[in-house]
């Protein structure tokens, strides 16, 4: 990936040579990564492949070692975190979490429940609601920023299957509707595929990026998805270059 | 017997009790905030080490209320730069500066010999014997930190709930993280002589605690603890006039039997 903001007016976030070591383990080595207007760009690797990592540099909560992040001016980044645990002895309703964010009007408040069809979960405790409706109240927060970008990493994890599809097709039409592009990590390569421009594979580097049909037009691929939906490993059989080693570090490159 | 109305027009009463009722105003909010981020021990750690704040402010002579003040403040921005670059686990740090910091202001104070202390008044309070000094510095103290809890509260929430949001949505975290310190370590620099270093963590986390219960959101929880810390410094003032015993202990007895009260009473919660 080449070019840069100046170069391209339709760039929104460009990381360059991103290079980023946690306890002395290479995490990231080299990344690239462009997002551009209107794309939904899917991060895809093994866990521990530095995926958090990467989202975690572009959204400047950790800093990386090299490299650079570029941001257009005034992007806003709306964001939607892992795996997210309120404390128990803190009492709060949808409703008050959401108005957290900035603080948005209750109008733009109505209007982001009534988008993502939980209106009716405005008055509960944010602590009492299940892993599925937690993962849209979060998305409700995210999109209250108006967000040029939104960054979702796992958004379907600990929804049951049946809400998965549902959840990756609300964010596709969030795509369309908010003017948004997308940046999440997914293992649920099967349910994205279809709506994602971009996808990236990365297991500390980026072992390929492109279409989803580039990055896999083997037949056995989606059916490898498809029967393993539950795991949280993403398993990919397109052929790399290359092969890793235990840590993860690239043992040989020819290309 | 002195009479209600005699207690009532008696300036050391009057002046408990408004130092008290004003400390309950910051100290629920400021409670929740405790509780909710976990901080109980670190709260703790700060009090004990306000006795050597006492302590050195007696031995260089300046002005009581302002050293303890300043001292508080310093030791809780040293804190919050200790947490942050950890060489030991925060939980065992928190332990060793607790009692080290108790130990050597306890030490402090009885090598100067030359000054007259009552150690007792600074470890659990003497609120009878405020006087209006005393009184002035609380209410100052306490509408400084009201003033910045209303001022970003909706900041403190946010980087409360989740910390990362926060940031992301322009929060500064590590501000509102240090403002939170500084404005717990003005409440019990003002606490010492209500209280004392050994009660006030109590009586900022146990009337949230109880109040926990009955809460839909934390605007509720805070004043619902503000009630009963207030209720508690009142029954407490009185049973220590009428029953001779120590203020700052008898309502933090009182804060207990609330917090004991609402596991008997059914939950409003509706979730």
């Amino acid at each position: 990936m080449d070019g840069s903001l100046e170069s391209n007016p339709k760039l929104l976030i460009a990381a360059q040579g991103i290079n980023k070591a946690l306890n002395s383990r290479n995490i990231l080595q080299g990344i690239d990564l462009e997002i551009e207007e209107g794309q939904i760009v899917t991060l895809i690797g093994p866990n521990g492949a530095g995926k958090t990592t990467l989202v975690r540099i572009l959204l400047g909560l950790i800093a990386a070692d090299t490299g650079a992040v570029h941001k257009r001016p005034n992007l806003r980044i709306g964001y939607m975190p892992q795996r997210v645990q309120l404390e128990s002895t803190l009492p709060i309703t949808v409703h008050r979490f959401l108005r957290l964010a900035n603080p948005p009007s209750n109008k733009e408040i109505e209007a982001s429940l009534s988008q993502l069809n939980i209106t009716h979960l405005a008055q509960q405790q944010v602590i009492s609601i299940s892993g599925g409706e937690l993962q849209r109240v979060l998305l409700a927060r995210a999109l209250l920023r108006k967000p040029h970008l939104l960054i979702l990493d796992e958004p379907a994890q600990g929804v049951d299957i049946a809400g998965q599809a549902e959840l990756y097709e609300l964010i596709s039409e969030i795509r369309h509707e908010n003017k948004c592009s997308v940046l999440m990590i997914s293992h649920d390569l099967h349910l994205v595929m279809s709506s994602t421009d971009e996808v990236v594979c990365l297991n500390h580097h980026v072992c390929c990026h492109g279409k989803p049909d580039q990055v896999s037009t083997d037949p056995a691929f989606l059916e490898l998805f498809g029967a393993n939906v539950s795991t949280n490993l993403a398993v990919y059989t397109h052929h790399h270059n290359h092969e890793h080693d235990i840590a993860g570090e690239v043992k040989s490159s020819d290309s | 017997m002195i009479s209600i109305t005699e207690l009532l027009t008696a300036d050391f009463f009057i002046f408990a009790l408004v130092a008290g009722l004003s400390l309950s105003i910051v100290a629920g909010p400021l409670g929740s905030f405790i509780v909710w981020r976990r901080m109980s021990y670190f709260g703790d750690t700060l009090a004990h080490s306000a006795l050597l704040g006492i302590a050195i402010g007696l031995i260089t002579g300046g002005n009581p209320q302002l050293s303890i003040v300043i001292s508080c403040l310093l030791l809780g921005a040293l804190l919050v730069y200790l947490d942050k670059n950890p060489s030991v686990s925060t939980d065992t740090l928190l332990g060793i500066l607790a009692h080290s910091t108790l130990a050597v202001g306890v030490v402090l104070l009885a090598l100067t010999d030359s000054i007259r202390v009552d150690l007792e008044a600074y470890l659990f309070g003497a609120l009878l014997t405020i006087n209006s000094t005393d009184l002035i510095w609380v209410v100052v103290i306490v509408a400084v930190v009201a003033a910045v809890l209303y001022r970003y509260w909706n900041d403190f929430l946010s980087a409360t709930v989740h910390a990362e949001l926060a940031v992301i949505e322009g929060v500064n975290v590590e501000r509102c993280n240090l403002f939170l310190v500084l404005l717990i370590a003005l409440t019990i620099a003002v606490s010492m002589k209500i209280v004392g270093v050994l009660l006030i963590t109590s009586l900022l986390i146990i009337p949230p605690a109880a109040a926990r219960k009955f809460s839909e959101s934390p605007e509720k929880m805070a004043l619902l603890a503000s009630m009963v810390g207030a209720l508690s410094i009142i029954l407490g003032l009185f049973s220590a006039f009428y029953f001779d015993t120590p203020a700052g202990p008898t309502i933090v007895v009182f804060a207990a039997l609330f917090f004991l009260a609402t596991y008997i009473f059914p939950s409003v919660q509706k979730n």
